[in-house]
This record gives structure tokens, C-alpha cells and sequence, in this order.
């Protein structure tokens, strides 16, 4: 019977984080969506192909070694310990491929205990964790549309998706991760760990690359440039949300008994826990998912006066700015916090583009990177004093610790991100040429579709009688 | 000392209530929302008033007005 019951609660949790795998696919078409929707006319296939071409490239790249670093670092190493042992998580092992429970005679590489846990395990935790990484460089992208080159972006999204944000997830999101032991550090569903780490590295890009030509007036001032479809910007952002659900549900453990916690939990009481093994319920993040994203909403229609780009971009902050702690908050304070926090981005966002000419198009590094890290900051004051985990001697959730913790996850994204930028500029692989940039980067693309439209339908009208 | 009055998960779930910060300040947090939402439509209806009076000032002529309906 127990056998069963586990055998039961194995394959409920694989088909749980198959579902969200499927629903996080939304996030990637909303995003899609969303960029061709701001982009203007004459860019939107280069536009399209930039992000779209970063599902295979984060997904190849996440086999290869991005799941072995979320396993293999969670020390630093050199912080709280050496490099881990995750035999499993290795590309070449047995167990990345299609496994049963047990270990074939003259099986190399697979211990009984890997194989019973992750036999069936394994793929859907990758697939989850790799839509998590999609989702982190996708970020990226929209930020640095109608100039940048898409080879310099796909490089970057291997970067950031396939080593930076899965290496701050070891260290902060991973319940034995050095920040979590070490600073209490509290992040359960990723403000810092995907959402800052992808604004830092936005920031960084949009720095070196320079802004679009026309943004800025002779006296510094900055033009808008409209979205040229607001509705299909409207559809990629209900998308993204509705993808938020699946992010949501992967970024806990459905159900999982005391005993194979083994931490200091007693009893018998089956939980969902958050990723650092500490109990929380699929309730309590349905009602601050949308407490937050209410709150988003309700004050981003305010700050920007109806506008429904930003209205809307305001609710995926409010969403970003809550996440830090909406494992543990009341929904009014997840609304409240979903309000406030935007409402500053909101500013920060307009303050950078004046005072720095950051021509950021979709408003990525506010919603993501500030958004993301002052949701982090918030949580290390609300939840002060909790402990951030199941385990014996962790640090307790404090403000520092999650202050330290928010400026890390930037940083990491912002310095690896502006060195290679900068690298890629040095060789006139970041940016097309202005030449380029003014006949819109689709100029070949739509020359070569007009030419075909022209030729069928002289085709065709040579054969009406 | 924690917001939410825990300091550790040695304990059996079954015993453990509600996990949120600053529990016992729930009516407190309602009013707060309540003048979150009341706020929100006064600012939201001022908001709507100045955009109309705009609308309202603007082409006395009827021209504008005209150009509209042709393009929308």
C-alpha cells in the first residue's frame, strides 16, 4: 500500500509539472505577441524570428549544462561548501533520457536511488526549469527591438537563460541554495531570481546598444514611439498572465509527506511546499496572484492616466513585485504591495529614459528589474523574522539578507551581460548599421514578399479572360 | 520575534493556523483596501472628468470632429 501511495504521488507530481510546462509555452507567445505588437511595421519578422529562435537555443544549451549547474552550485562553491555531485543532471547520463525505476546490469552513472527518484522526475523538473529559462531571456528581448542585431541577442539569451539566472536559482532558489542557508534569503516565486536578474542584464544590453534612432529629440528630450498594435500588445500581456498561472504552480512541490522533507517538520501532515521546502498551498497563491495583479492594475491605470500599454504591463508588475513573498502574505497585502511597487517603477522607468537615454521599448527593466528587486527588498521587511526554511540551523528571513540578496540578482545579470555586450559591439555584431536600422530590419524580407506578391498576381491576371 | 509569530517549522502542520505577516490586523487591512477601491474611482472619475472637459474644448469648428468619423 505505502509503495502505491508513493508510486501514486510520483506520477501525480510528474503530471503536475507537465501541465505547468505546457501553460508556461503561453508566456513565450504572449511575448511574442507583445514585441511584434510594439514593434512598427517594417521589423516585425527580425523581431518575431529574435525571440521566438531563443526557445531552441535556451532549450539545447539547458540540456546540455543548464540543469547541471542548478544542481552542481548551490555551495557557490567556495561559499558554503564544494561543487555537488549531480550525476543525474548530466547530459551524458542515463537518467536525461528515457529511464524506468531501476539500474540495468552494467548501467554506468545511475545509483538505485537516483533512478527511483528521478526516473520519472527528471524531465518534467527540466522542462519546467528550462520554461523558467526561456522566460528569463526572453525578457530581454523586447527591451532591445528595431536595432539590435539577433545573433547579439541569441547569444546573450543563452547566456542568461542557460548559466545566469540558473546559477542565481542554485544559490537562492534551491533549498540547500548558500543565500537561503547563509542570509535567509526569501524568493519563492522568482521576483529576484528571474525577474531582477533579467532587468540587471536588460539595463546592461540597452546601455551599450544605444537607443533607437528618432527616440530622442536634438534637445534630449524623448519621443514616443507608439505601439503600432495595441490589441495584440493587450493579447501577448493576457497571455503572459495566464502563462503566470503555470509559472506559479512550478514553482512549488505539490505534495510531499514530513518524512521525505526530513527536516524539523513532525507529524503527518501531507503540504504543497514552495521550492525551498517550506509548506504553502495552491490557496494562498491563487488569492495574492490576483490580489497582485489587481493591485497592478488598479494603480497603473492611475500613474498613467488610462493608458492601456502600461495599464497593463502595471498588473505583470504588480504579479513581479509580490512574487518575492506571495507564498506567505495576506492577498490585501499582495495588492497593496502589487500597487505600490509599480506605481515607482512606473516613474523610474520615464527618470532613466530622461536622465540616461535608456530608450527601453517595452518597459522591460522597469516591470522586470525594478520591479523584481524592490519586491524582493519588500519581502525581507514583511516576512522579517520567518525562517526561510524546513531545515535546522538556516538563516531566519530578514531585511539585509534580502536586500543583499535583490542587488546580487541584479548585478549578476547587469556585469556578465554588459561585458559581452560590449565584446559583440567591439566586433559590429551588436547593432545594425543605421543604414539598416532607418529601411527597417525586414527591408530584404519585404522587398523579397512584395517582388513574389507582384509576380503571382501578374500571374494571375495574364489568365483572366 | 517573526511577522508572522513563527520562528521555525518544528511543528506538526495540523496544529498551525493561518501563516500570513501581522495576524490580527485583518479588519485594519480591510478598511485599508476598502480605501484603496473607494480611492481609486474617485481618482479614476477625475481622471474621466478632465479627459472629457478636454474633448469637450477641443474643435470648435466641428472639422476635426468630421475628420474622425471618417477615419474611425
Amino acid at each position: 500500500m505505502e509503495g502505491n501511495l508513493n508510486a501514486l504521488t510520483t506520477i501525480f507530481t510528474e503530471f503536475y509539472y507537465w501541465v505547468t510546462i505546457v501553460m508556461m509555452f503561453l508566456i513565450h507567445v504572449g511575448f511574442c505577441m507583445y514585441e511584434v505588437g510594439v514593434s512598427r511595421r517594417r521589423n516585425h519578422l527580425k523581431t518575431l524570428m529574435k525571440n521566438a529562435m531563443a526557445i531552441p537555443l535556451v532549450t539545447i544549451t539547458f540540456y546540455f549544462f543548464g540543469w547541471w549547474i542548478y544542481f552542481g552550485f548551490p555551495n557557490g562553491p567556495g561559499i558554503a561548501g564544494g561543487l555537488v555531485t549531480a550525476p543525474f543532471a548530466e547530459a551524458w547520463n542515463p537518467l536525461m533520457g528515457t529511464h524506468l525505476s531501476g539500474v540495468s546490469p552494467g548501467e554506468t552513472g545511475v545509483t538505485p536511488t537516483d533512478a527511483a527518484l528521478w526516473h520519472r522526475l527528471n524531465g518534467v523538473f527540466w522542462g519546467a526549469f528550462l520554461l523558467f529559462s526561456i522566460t528569463t531571456a526572453s525578457i530581454v528581448s523586447g527591451s532591445i527591438i528595431e536595432r539590435a542585431r539577433s545573433g547579439a541577442f541569441w547569444i546573450v539569451a543563452v547566456l542568461v537563460g542557460s548559466v545566469l539566472w540558473i546559477l542565481d536559482a542554485s544559490w537562492g532558489w534551491h533549498p540547500q541554495g548558500w543565500m537561503v542557508k547563509l542570509w535567509g534569503y526569501h524568493d519563492a516565486y522568482a521576483s529576484g531570481v528571474v525577474h531582477a536578474i533579467a532587468g540587471g542584464a536588460a539595463l546592461a544590453f540597452l546601455i551599450v546598444l544605444g537607443p533607437r534612432i528618432g527616440k530622442f529629440r536634438p534637445d534630449g528630450t524623448a519621443r514616443d514611439i507608439p505601439p503600432h498594435n495595441v490589441w495584440l500588445v493587450t493579447i501577448g500581456l493576457f497571455l503572459i498572465f495566464t502563462g503566470f498561472w503555470g509559472f506559479y504552480a512550478a514553482c512549488n512541490i505539490p505534495l510531499i509527506s514530513p518524512a521525505t522533507i526530513a527536516g524539523q517538520i513532525t507529524g503527518e501532515t501531507w503540504t504543497a511546499t514552495n521550492i525551498y521546502l517550506a509548506p504553502t498551498t495552491l490557496s494562498a497563491i491563487t488569492f495574492n496572484f490576483l490580489m497582485s495583479l489587481s493591485g497592478g492594475m488598479l494603480a497603473g491605470y492611475i500613474v498613467s492616466k488610462g493608458d492601456p500599454f502600461w495599464t497593463f504591463s502595471m498588473g505583470l508588475c504588480g504579479i513581479i513585485s509580490a512574487s518575492a513573498g506571495n507564498d506567505l502574505y495576506h492577498p490585501i497585502q499582495a495588492m497593496l504591495i502589487g500597487a505600490i511597487v509599480p506605481s515607482i517603477c512606473y516613474k523610474l522607468h520615464y527618470f532613466v529614459e530622461r536622465r540616461f537615454k535608456i530608450d527601453d521599448a517595452v518597459g522591460a527593466v522597469a516591470v522586470h528589474g525594478y520591479g523584481g528587486f524592490l519586491g524582493v527588498v519588500v519581502a525581507g521587511f514583511m516576512l522579517w523574522g520567518q525562517p526561510s526554511s524546513p531545515y535546522e540551523g538556516f538563516a531566519h528571513i530578514n531585511p539585509l539578507g534580502n536586500f543583499a540578496g535583490a542587488v546580487l540578482m541584479f548585478v549578476l545579470g547587469f556585469v556578465p551581460t554588459f561585458i559581452v555586450c560590449k565584446i559583440l559591439n567591439s566586433m559590429n555584431l551588436l547593432r545594425v548599421p543605421a543604414k539598416v536600422e532607418l529601411e527597417g530590419v525586414d527591408f530584404a524580407l519585404n522587398h523579397a514578399f512584395d517582388a513574389s506578391v507582384r509576380e503571382v498576381g501578374t500571374a494571375e491576371k495574364a489568365m483572366i479572360k | 520575534m517573526s511577522t508572522n509569530g513563527m520562528e521555525s517549522w518544528a511543528v506538526d502542520l495540523k496544529d498551525i493556523g493561518a501563516i500570513y505577516p501581522f495576524q490580527g490586523s485583518e479588519v485594519v487591512m480591510v478598511i485599508v483596501g476598502l480605501v484603496f477601491w473607494i480611492g481609486w474611482h474617485v481618482l479614476q472619475t477625475r481622471h474621466e472628468n478632465a479627459e472629457i472637459e478636454a474633448d469637450m474644448a477641443a474643435d470648435r469648428t466641428g472639422e476635426e470632429t468630421r475628420k474622425a468619423i471618417d477615419r474611425h
